[in-house]
């Protein structure tokens, strides 16, 4: 029986050897030598049809429990409209190539030079690529940035506010790629000035990674942060969600060089961690060490409004073992997610996307504390997760929300549980919550 | 074929010097220009960079090629030809007329393992 | 395909909007908040209707090539069909709908993909354990160079800070090792363009991390001396690094971890079938041999002893260990080949890589099965060479003989003309053909590069043959028409010197 996906009849099989000039297909490996050639069978399953696994993924999809989610730590859950999917499912997005022949890839080109508009718009920055695998390798990748547009300097710092995997993917990395990392500890809920003052004493760093909403989901005030950094020739790095960049203060306000985050809030389903986006943009001045793909706009010879991309120089495979970064992604089609949502949005769409996310999780957070279950860990300003101390073991809190089939209180630190709401929870969600909650015994 | 000039020094990595006074001014050269093809970017050092010979001091780019530059002299960068941050074609139009830094030279004798135009131009043929 | 020339700012008008969010029912706004923690100034995103976003993205669309649309023969990149199966159970809403952090408890069936997806790629290729966190190809290089480091460090072997690459590598290869903070040491390649070996011996010494191979390599060539550089790199000390890359001709045949690999990634937007969605996302994962698994990167999926799954994060979990102690590669008492994550190279990835990409993966060779996967690789093999037996009389093949997966032409037979591979390259875009990959590999001046995949008809294949001759006739008859191709396209030639020059990178800049 023919397999579909292989297009060839025996007879073509047969006129193509003979074209090449060899007698089977055996002989098209008559340079391997014989004692790498596998013969043993394959430990894998028998070949299915559709149906049967379209059934074995209903099956295995079963084994899931589908939740109320309220928990963020760097994944949201924040509704993708269907229009999205829609788009990316269209073949001409989906099964083409990184765009290395402009003529042909206009469309790719096209929505990746809106991508960089729109999280321009966001950020507040010059320019931003479109290849970064997620928010944590996008702060990684940030860190050898500054290392690089700064020659002379040795050491990084990062603030112990930041989500607990993106400190720990920038420690890996920095590691390996010989970068001495400083860190700037918490005080009180927030990156401690005071602390970053003083390990910015001795005028060694070339940047200083801090997060516009940190790990408790409270919005950093980074008052004199840029100065005291660029006050020692260091670049100031702003790690931020871009979906809460419709209201809160931008990286550029706050004065950062370089701005980077995962943009999986705009329009990507959590999917369980990935595929997503991070986003890595910066001013002007660090666009030649900014790694990835970047799209320009140009013409071609009759004039004709063009894009393509620009800056390639830059690149790992013009610079080989020179490269400050080995990115060769170009995360196209979550920046197709993200620009369709964007477009959908809008200024208007996007600020109620906050505005009903921040509504829904004061309201949670007041029902909270009214239970008497919990006392505030910090006090802060927060947009739409927040940290509680729990006066409940949160074991059996976790517990008791799971039988209620929702997904919350995640432990952030000894006692701290992490709360999250998005426009996708309601009022009798909420209710719902804090019944359940009411119920756990102290 | 690619222009030399001469009464310069050129190096094997295709770098040439003009010396004036103890002062040495950096270019690089028509063959090199001409090998990168239209150059976009010139990543020049700062002022004040301290630099040894044979050091790594910028880079040319042209759309789809970078070649990094290294310096022929030890000393200390006092200027930078900040005329080719907006307008690299310069180089392309006149690799000798369009110096790159200015080195206040730390050793001039290092001057003396630098090739003369005639022997420049043979090792180029040679490639 | 058409030209449509609007960017989607163009369409905007004040008071549209495309999705309709309610009004808020909650008391709190985020009016609320400091203003010194608000921006000043709204963002200028786009305002458009739904309509107008389905018609620009549509239009958009229509300007693209895609495997879907034509014979896309880019060499190195395994353009083959991505079948839509794989697309209807990423899609599924019971996976999109998973947080990341959600006990494992709720994940059994997640965590049970990626046990099972691992198991088979072990088989596929011959390793004993894979990591399915890497993102990329270029991220499960730097994984696997970082899984060689550790495992140097865990020896206390520190010296070992040197990596050879042949210098017919993709350029991502030195580049990791770059990244991963390794010297790169090239070895040439011979006169048949395989790794010389004589040029390899005096680079081997108690400095030397590892070598990175691709095999066959970028020429198309099987490397038939891999077993005695195995034995030659293993006997120095060093580990060998297989780049995936070119693993489909092999699929079937030939087992990376059968030739003495240690550590290989795999592309499974190339080899697997998933599709490359104008350059990602992909997957890239990481195998490693028996000797190595202690060193994959966490989290990472284990298998209790009642069969259900949990995931190790990197602490040390032995009972031996201090408190607190462990966390990937921080002192914790523990043997090298402890398997808790503790002797891991560190967390490379947010989460737990691309998911929604794995899936799709795994749906393929569900559908291949152990019968299917036999005939991928020289399914593969036959297309290339079909095309390089075919066309050798037009174009300059610089190595003659059987070919792998893909070869390299360089130029043009008639060096008469002026015309260059860019002109070829972009005269096929008029004919309705995808370029091949061009000016690589860098060991010739006018590389054109062709991977047909095993997913392409013989029809297919002849149609492109017949172009491929036109053209090179074109070539001595009428070189004008093919210096200025393509010109049908929607645009033609672009002038990317000013692109480079001025560099114009959002809708901002164009107003000026």
């Amino acid at each position: 029986m023919a397999f579909a996906y292989f297009p060839h009849t025996e007879d073509d099989i047969r006129a193509m050897l003979e074209r090449i000039g060899v007698s089977s297909l055996e002989d098209l490996y008559s340079d391997v030598p014989e004692d790498v050639i596998y013969r043993d069978q394959y430990d894998l399953p028998d070949a299915m049809s559709e149906h049967e696994v379209r059934k074995y993924f209903d099956d295995i999809a079963a084994q899931n429990r589908q939740m109320l989610c309220l928990c963020g730590l760097g994944a949201y859950d924040h509704y993708s409209p269907a229009v999205i999917s829609h788009i990316i499912s269209r073949s001409e997005f989906l099964t083409a190539y990184t765009p290395y022949q402009p003529e042909v890839s206009q469309g790719t080109l096209r929505y990746i030079f809106e991508y960089q508009s729109m999280i321009a718009e966001l950020t507040g920055m010059d320019c931003t690529n479109a290849s970064m695998y997620d928010g944590a390798t996008a702060a990684a990748e940030a860190v050898m940035m500054a290392m690089a547009s700064t020659k002379k300097k040795k050491r990084v710092l990062i603030s112990e506010t930041l989500l607990p995997q993106v400190m720990n993917v920038v420690r890996t990395y920095a590691r390996y790629n010989g970068i001495e990392l400083g860190f700037v500890p918490s005080h009180e809920g927030v990156t401690s000035y005071g602390a970053l003052l003083t390990e910015l004493a001795a005028g060694d760093v070339a940047g200083v990674l801090v997060p516009g909403i940190n790990r408790y989901g409270i919005i950093e005030d980074l008052t004199g942060f840029a100065d005291a950094v660029h006050a020692q020739k260091g670049l100031l790095i702003v790690y931020s969600d871009p979906s809460s960049l419709a209201v809160i203060k931008t990286p550029r306000e706050w004065g950062a060089d370089i701005a980077c985050g995962d943009a999986q809030t705009l329009g990507v389903p959590m999917c369980f961690g990935g595929p997503y986006i991070g986003f890595l943009a910066c001013m002007k001045d660090h666009v030649r060490k900014l790694p990835g793909r970047i799209v320009g706009a140009t013409h071609d010879v009759d004039g004709k409004r063009a894009y393509v991309l620009t800056l390639q120089a830059r690149e790992q495979h013009i610079r080989r073992e020179k490269a400050t970064s080995n990115i060769c992604s170009n995360q196209s089609l979550m920046a197709l997610y993200v620009t369709v949502y964007m477009s959908l949005m809008g200024p208007h769409g996007l600020r109620q996307v906050n505005e009903l996310s921040y509504g829904g999780a004061h309201y949670l957070h007041d029902r909270l504390m009214d239970t008497g279950l919990f006392k505030e860990a910090f006090d802060k300003p927060f947009l739409k997760e927040f940290t509680l101390k729990s006066l409940v073991p949160v074991k059996a809190l976790q517990e008791a929300l799971a039988a209620a089939g929702i997904f919350g209180a995640v432990e952030v630190e000894d006692g701290l549980v992490n709360f999250c709401v998005t426009e996708k929870v309601s009022k009798e969600d909420i209710d719902k919550v804090i019944n359940v909650v009411k119920e756990v015994k102290a | 074929m690619a222009k030399t000039v001469d009464g310069l020094y050129y190096s094997e990595s295709h770098e040439w010097v003009k010396v004036e006074g103890n002062v040495a001014l950096v270019g690089i050269t028509d063959f090199a220009q001409h090998s990168m093809g239209d150059l976009s970017y010139v990543d020049m050092p700062e002022v004040d960079d301290q630099l040894e010979a044979g050091e790594e001091f910028g880079a040319v780019e042209s759309v789809k090629a970078a070649s990094d530059l290294y310096s022929p002299v030890s000393g200390t960068v006092i200027e930078i030809n900040e005329e080719l941050e907006d307008s690299p074609e310069l180089l392309n139009q006149d690799a000798y007329a369009n110096w790159i830094m200015k080195v206040d030279m730390s050793n001039p004798a290092e001057l003396e393992s630098l090739m003369d135009a005639s022997a420049y131009d043979a090792m180029c043929q040679g490639n | 395909m058409k030209y449509y020339d609007k960017l989607i700012f163009d369409l905007s008008k004040d008071g549209k909007q495309g999705y309709s969010l309610p009004s808020s029912k909650w008391s709190a706004s985020v009016g609320e908040l400091p203003s010194g923690l608000c921006r000043t100034v709204a963002p200028e995103l786009p305002q458009v209707s739904e309509l107008d976003v389905v018609r620009h993205y549509t239009n958009l669309s229509q300007m693209n090539f895609g495997v879907d649309t034509g014979f896309y023969p880019l060499g190195s990149c395994t353009m083959k069909y991505n079948p839509k199966i794989n697309e209807e159970i990423a899609a599924h809403r019971a996976f999109a709908s998973l947080h990341p952090l959600q006990p494992a408890s709720s994940v059994q069936g997640v965590l049970k993909i990626y046990r099972e997806l691992s198991r088979a790629l072990s088989a596929i290729t011959g390793m004993a354990e894979f990591t399915l966190d890497p993102f990329a190809g270029a991220h499960g290089e730097l994984t696997g160079l970082m899984i060689i480091r550790q495992y140097h460090v865990s020896r206390g072997d520190l010296k070992r800070t040197r990596i050879i690459v042949p210098d017919s590598a993709h350029g991502t290869n030195p580049a990791s090792a770059a990244v991963c903070g390794l010297e790169v040491v090239q070895v040439k390649s011979n006169a048949s363009g395989l790794v010389d070996v004589e040029d390899l011996k005096p680079l081997l010494d108690d400095t030397v991390a590892g070598i990175m191979m691709t095999n066959p390599n970028t020429l198309g060539l099987f490397e038939k001396d891999i077993r005695n550089i195995a034995s030659l790199v293993h006997e120095c000390g060093g580990l060998l690094y297989y780049d995936g890359a070119n693993m489909n001709p092999l699929m079937g045949v030939v087992r990376p971890g059968d030739m003495g690999f240690d550590v290989l990634h795999l592309n499974l937007h190339k080899t697997f079938s998933t599709p490359h969605g104008g350059g990602g996302p992909g997957a890239g994962p990481v195998g490693v041999a028996a000797h190595l698994v202690s060193h994959l990167p966490v989290p990472k999926v284990m298998e209790a002893e009642d069969g259900t799954f949990y995931i190790a994060d990197g602490a040390c979990r032995c009972p031996s260990a201090p408190e607190g102690a462990g966390v990937f590669g921080k002192e914790c008492g523990c043997m090298p080949d402890c398997v808790c994550g503790c002797q891991s190279c560190g967390q490379i990835s947010g989460f737990m890589g691309n998911f929604g990409v794995l899936l799709r993966a795994y749906t393929y060779i569900l559908m291949l099965g152990r019968q299917n996967i036999r005939m991928v690789g020289p399914l593969s093999v036959l297309g290339a060479n079909y095309i390089k037996e075919s066309l050798k009389d037009s174009f300059r093949l610089p190595v003659p003989g059987v070919c792998k997966h893909e070869f390299v032409f360089d130029g043009l037979m008639d060096q008469s003309t002026e015309v260059t591979t860019l002109d070829i390259a972009k005269r096929l875009l008029d004919y309705g053909f995808h370029a091949p990959t061009i000016y690589f590999p860098l060991l010739f001046h006018q590389s054109i590069m062709i991977e047909p995949t095993e997913t392409e008809s013989k029809e297919t294949l002849d149609g492109f043959i017949e172009i491929m001759k036109h053209i090179a006739a074109e070539a001595a008859t009428d070189p004008e028409t093919l210096k200025t191709a393509p010109h049908t396209t929607p645009v033609r030639r672009l002038d990317e010197i000013t692109a480079a020059r001025q560099p114009v990178l959002q809708y901002k800049d164009m107003c000026i």
